[in-house]
């Protein structure tokens, strides 16, 4: 009932917009949370206000993983050409 | 699934699935039933929690105690986030919107996560948080595009348009797109979490029914009031940026 080609390629669509989204946001939240621990280190009494920025702008990054899961959910479950 | 069979009957511990929604019909419109009335039950029980918060104030009681404390407590909270970003001047206005939207979304997020729904059978699909349905979070975050525009417009009037050729006319397109993408990336960030820790503890529940997938539901509770969070701090954001205009407070500029 489904295309075997158009079904295969959303698989394999998926893996990869899963896997790819979530290098840079990597990256990025690892870097952000080095120098919030840099700066947790540099002032210790700053450190409610670095976390909450930190945890703030950690929610953002995992944004745009999130963006990428999202398109493969509907690749999976929504799968407009199937 | 996982259907064991215990001392001769059949039993469901464990089954996943996505896309099967509770469809009512009202004239030509479909709409998903079972969004609706968790979203009636959580609105019930914000509007209970408020009421009840209010109605143990007494004239003369200067230190509030018990559930007006907490209550206080939240308006404070929400107040904090208000007023860091839009400003001394103008937040109390913005209280409320913004107040109503992290309360929503956050007790949502945590119905979802902690209200045991199947216990209430339904005939098609399951209960589940009303912000991990796309049409929710979009009709959340085409309320915030909605009142950014309202608040830019009733304060600057039609000066308002300017922020289009702001720094540069070649930035228009920018701009233009900016409107576009506020909305999309606040529904498409608070579905996309959501959802994802959803389907992330079904799977897990799927695989190991006992125990293990605990931390994850922690670590789901956690994610989905942050992201409560960033939606209303966003929104304000918006608000007072429309507001003040471009580059005036250093933010954190999305």
């Amino acid at each position: 009932m489904i295309d075997p080609l158009v079904a295969s390629a959303s698989v394999i669509a998926a893996g990869i917009a899963v896997g790819l989204g979530s290098v840079g946001p990597g990256i990025g939240q690892g870097t952000a949370a080095s120098r919030a621990v840099e700066g947790i280190a540099r002032q210790p009494e700053a450190e409610g206000k670095i976390r909450g920025t930190l945890l703030l702008s950690l929610a953002f990054m995992e944004a745009l993983t999130i963006y990428g899961l999202v398109v493969a959910l509907v690749l999976l479950f929504a799968n407009p050409f199937a | 699934m996982i259907d064991p069979v215990i001392f001769g009957y059949k039993t469901n511990i464990a089954a996943l699935e996505v896309g099967k929604h509770f469809y009512w019909e009202f004239g030509n419109f479909t709409v998903h039933g079972q969004v609706l009335i968790v979203s009636w039950i959580v609105m019930g029980a914000v509007l209970v929690a408020a009421l009840i918060g209010s109605s143990t104030a007494k004239a003369d009681q200067r230190v509030p105690a018990g559930f007006q404390n907490f209550m206080e407590y939240a308006l404070e909270y929400v107040q904090g986030i208000a007023k860091d970003q839009i400003g001394e001047k103008h937040y109390r206005e913005w209280v409320p919107f913004v107040g109503s939207l992290f309360l929503f979304i956050f007790v949502s997020n945590w119905f979802g996560a902690l209200v045991p729904w199947k216990l209430l059978e339904l005939p098609e699909g399951e209960l589940a948080a009303p912000t991990g349905d796309i049409n929710t979070t979009i009709a959340l975050a085409l309320l915030v595009s909605l009142a950014y525009f309202y608040a830019g417009l009733s304060k600057r009037g039609l000066e308002y348009f300017t922020r289009y050729v702001q720094a540069s006319p070649f930035l228009l397109p920018l701009w233009v797109l900016e409107d576009f993408t506020k909305p999309l990336s606040l529904s498409f960030r608070l579905f996309g979490n959501i959802l994802a820790d959803e389907l992330v503890v079904g799977v897990m529940v799927l695989l190991v029914p006992l125990f293990v997938p605990l931390p994850l539901m922690i670590l789901g509770l956690f994610t989905s009031a942050i992201q409560a969070l960033i939606f209303a701090t966003l929104a304000a954001s918006y608000i007072g940026e429309a507001m003040e205009g471009h580059g005036d407070e250093g933010h954190d500029e999305h």
